[in-house]
């Protein structure tokens, strides 16, 4: 199924939570809502359940208008992000209930709806909990039945709201890979909410990057972290570093100095340079664009981690790299950097 | 199901109080300060004041509740007796006591019914949304424990009264609301509003709205909804509220002494009819009376600890033994 989504508005008093917010997405996609606290995302997925209300523009799922329909009537199912499991409930009838209450006409029978409900606990491989209460599981656990609930009633569309946000950093990992593989089973379009980049990369077919009620940027995980559209894009995936510059002509300065790389068609004025930290070649001092002093160096795994004061400004600048360690750095060393890749993007303010 | 607790995590502080008037109906959790009380004191040299004066402490506060308390319940009881058990009995059969009791089990059922109703709407629209003039809802609610019983009789005796606002409306229609049912029943149901409201609006917070979005995501109709998630979620707190609400109800005496009119075998309630009695020098009688209305008092003490441990064990673990 997909979802269409056009020019929404959204405003909380005078806070624009969606600014004209644009959205497709095929069928079978996983998509990832990614960005700050604040940017939008929670809003614009539950607007897409019916559980919120945009002042303006529209939502169509399948190509039919949804806002003329009530959350209940749109068949998509939502999970949340501290579960919403009800509490009073079994396992088995908290996912059993979006069968339970349909309306007497289309209802199953009691055997068909406990079938049902034991194949959505293989699913999830918890069928071993039927009996239990929500409170007797673990976080993971109780994600994973709020997941068989909603996939109880067959929704056309999947929505997640941080589904993982409330669970420890292992957990989070294992069931990522699991939505991915459960995702690739039952090909149910989805969209999940997240803050967590690498969980949004890690998980989602496409990425969705919001700030301040608009989309930033719409990619694949690939698209999104090597070619970012926004100087916030770049800022708000992957480790990057920032350096504000200024582009006159054809040459970027720092400080003042010209440094040795191209504008790359960057307009001219105050800027900000922005190179991934493991984007940085280190070579012997007097050989690249910028020289610093190693103030500090851990190395773990393959790479190396150093913290570098740029001489210039006074040696207040300093910069972490993260460089291989086939050559490995001392602190007090005097080296050159010269950026592999970089982009470069007007100062906003 | 057998060690439900190490699956749990802690709950919550159980609820905020917002005023004076929530102290007298939200349960206290008395449960978790004496074990912390026992914890603390357990080895001897921790203890913070030495035996006498825990003792001293102890006996104030022992003495203190036998003079005020159980003293004047014991007399009520053996003035009641005093006459034997067939005096006794024979004073509750007698005619005005049996309308009493009537009249007091009648108007608690119609204020008792009414306010659960309305107690639900009012905590589920205050809990439940976001609206403009919310904070003086709650205040709203919070009028009849703060306005003296008398006014608030004196309040239907000015709408409804001879010389009141409808009153000659009423009078030309042959409607009888003050001095009849319909009065008494509309003071207590003033009177004892805010019981339920108040013992639902903390607990509706705390759980949020999620589980009944839940609920609608998945296909639930209001109806559906509110009887199948928020009803179960909030039955201890609403029985709870009733309790408190009938107790108050079948006890309420300035409200109602107001709105009554104390004709005889008609609009007297029990705890109006005990004093008429006690005036009367009949204290065989008036103390008959009183002992049921005692009585009352001692069962619903016990339904209501009984309901906060379960309201308590709601907020920690979820109540799993409850099915």
């Amino acid at each position: 199924m997909t979802i269409e989504v056009r020019n929404i508005v959204k405003k909380f008093g005078a806070f624009a939570a969606l600014d004209n917010v644009d959205l497709k997405v095929g069928k079978g996609e996983l998509l990832a809502l990614l960005g700050p606290s604040g940017s939008g995302k929670t809003t614009l997925l539950r607007i897409i359940a019916g559980l919120d209300w945009p002042d303006a523009g529209e939502v169509r799922i399948d190509g039919e208008d949804a806002l003329g329909h009530g959350a209940s009537e749109r068949h998509v199912g939502f999970v949340f992000q501290h579960y919403a499991l009800f509490r009073h409930m079994t396992v088995f009838e908290n996912v059993a209930f979006g069968l339970r209450v349909q309306p007497r006409a289309i209802r199953k029978d009691e055997a068909t709806i406990r079938a049902r409900v034991k194949e959505l606990l293989d699913l999830v491989q918890l069928d071993w909990l039927a009996n239990r209460y929500p409170s007797q599981l673990s976080g993971g656990q109780r994600q994973r039945i709020a997941l068989a609930r909603a996939l109880a009633i067959e929704p056309r569309i999947l929505l997640l709201d941080e589904p993982f946000g409330a669970l420890d950093a292992k957990v989070r990992k294992e069931l990522r890979q699991w939505l991915r593989s459960l995702h690739s089973e039952i090909h149910v379009t989805s969209i999940f909410v997240t803050h967590d980049q690498e969980e949004a990369l890690e998980v989602a077919n496409r990425v969705v990057v919001m700030d301040k009620g608009r989309i930033e940027q719409i990619g694949t995980p690939g698209d999104v972290y090597d070619n970012p559209a926004t100087a916030f894009v770049h800022g708000f995936i992957g480790e990057s570093i920032v350096l504000p510059v200024e582009v006159t002509g054809g040459s970027v300065r720092l400080g003042g100095q010209p440094l040795n790389i191209a504008a790359d068609g960057a307009a001219s004025g105050a800027s900000k340079l922005f190179i991934r930290r493991h984007d940085m070649q280190i070579g012997p001092a007097g050989t690249g664009s910028l020289e610093g002093a190693v103030r500090h160096v851990r190395s773990f795994g393959p790479i190396q981690r150093a913290e570098i004061a740029l001489s210039g400004g006074g040696g207040k600048t300093v910069i972490e790299i993260d460089a291989p360690r086939d050559r490995e750095l001392q602190a007090g060393e005097i080296i050159s950097l010269q950026p592999r890749r970089y982009r470069i993007f007007a100062a906003q303010d | 199901m057998s060690t439900p607790s190490s699956f749990v995590t802690p709950a919550p502080p159980l609820r905020a109080y917002a005023s004076t008037a929530d102290l007298a109906i939200s349960p206290p959790s008395h449960h978790e300060t004496d074990d912390l009380a026992r914890a603390v004191a357990s080895p001897k040299d921790l203890r913070t004041e030495p035996g006498p004066v825990r003792f001293v402490i102890i006996a104030l506060a022992v003495s203190f509740l036998t003079v005020f308390v159980v003293l004047p319940l014991v007399v009520v009881f053996a003035s009641a007796f005093s006459k034997g058990i067939s005096a006794y009995f024979a004073a509750l059969a007698e005619p005005e006591a049996l309308s009493a009791i009537k009249l007091t089990l009648l108007v608690a059922a119609i204020s008792v019914g009414l306010n659960l109703v309305f107690g639900v709407i009012a905590a589920w629209a205050i809990a439940k949304f976001d609206f403009r003039g919310k904070t003086f809802l709650i205040t709203l609610i919070d009028l009849p424990f703060s306005v003296s019983p008398v006014i608030s009789g004196l309040v239907f005796v000015l709408l409804f009264g001879a010389q009141g606002y409808w009153g000659t409306w009423l009078q030309a229609h042959d409607i009888h609301i003050l001095f009849a049912v319909p009065g008494i029943a509309l003071a207590t149901i003033f009177v004892t509003f805010p019981f339920v409201a108040r013992s639902l609006i903390p607990l509706m917070q705390e759980q949020g709205t999620q589980e009944e979005e839940a609920a609608i995501s998945l296909g639930a109709s209001g109806l559906q909804t509110f009887f199948r998630v928020t009803l179960p979620n909030i039955k201890w707190g609403l029985l709870y509220g009733v309790l408190l609400c009938n107790a108050r109800a079948m006890g309420e005496f300035g409200a109602v002494s107001v709105v009554s009119g104390h004709i005889r075998g008609e609009t007297n309630t029990m705890p109006l009819l005990v004093e008429i009695l006690y005036n009367e020098y009949q204290f065989v009688a008036s103390f008959a009376i009183a002992s049921l209305l005692a009585m009352l008092a001692l069962i619903t003490l016990v339904v209501k600890t009984v309901l906060e441990r379960r309201l308590d064990e709601g907020q920690t673990r979820d109540d799993p033994s409850d099915h």
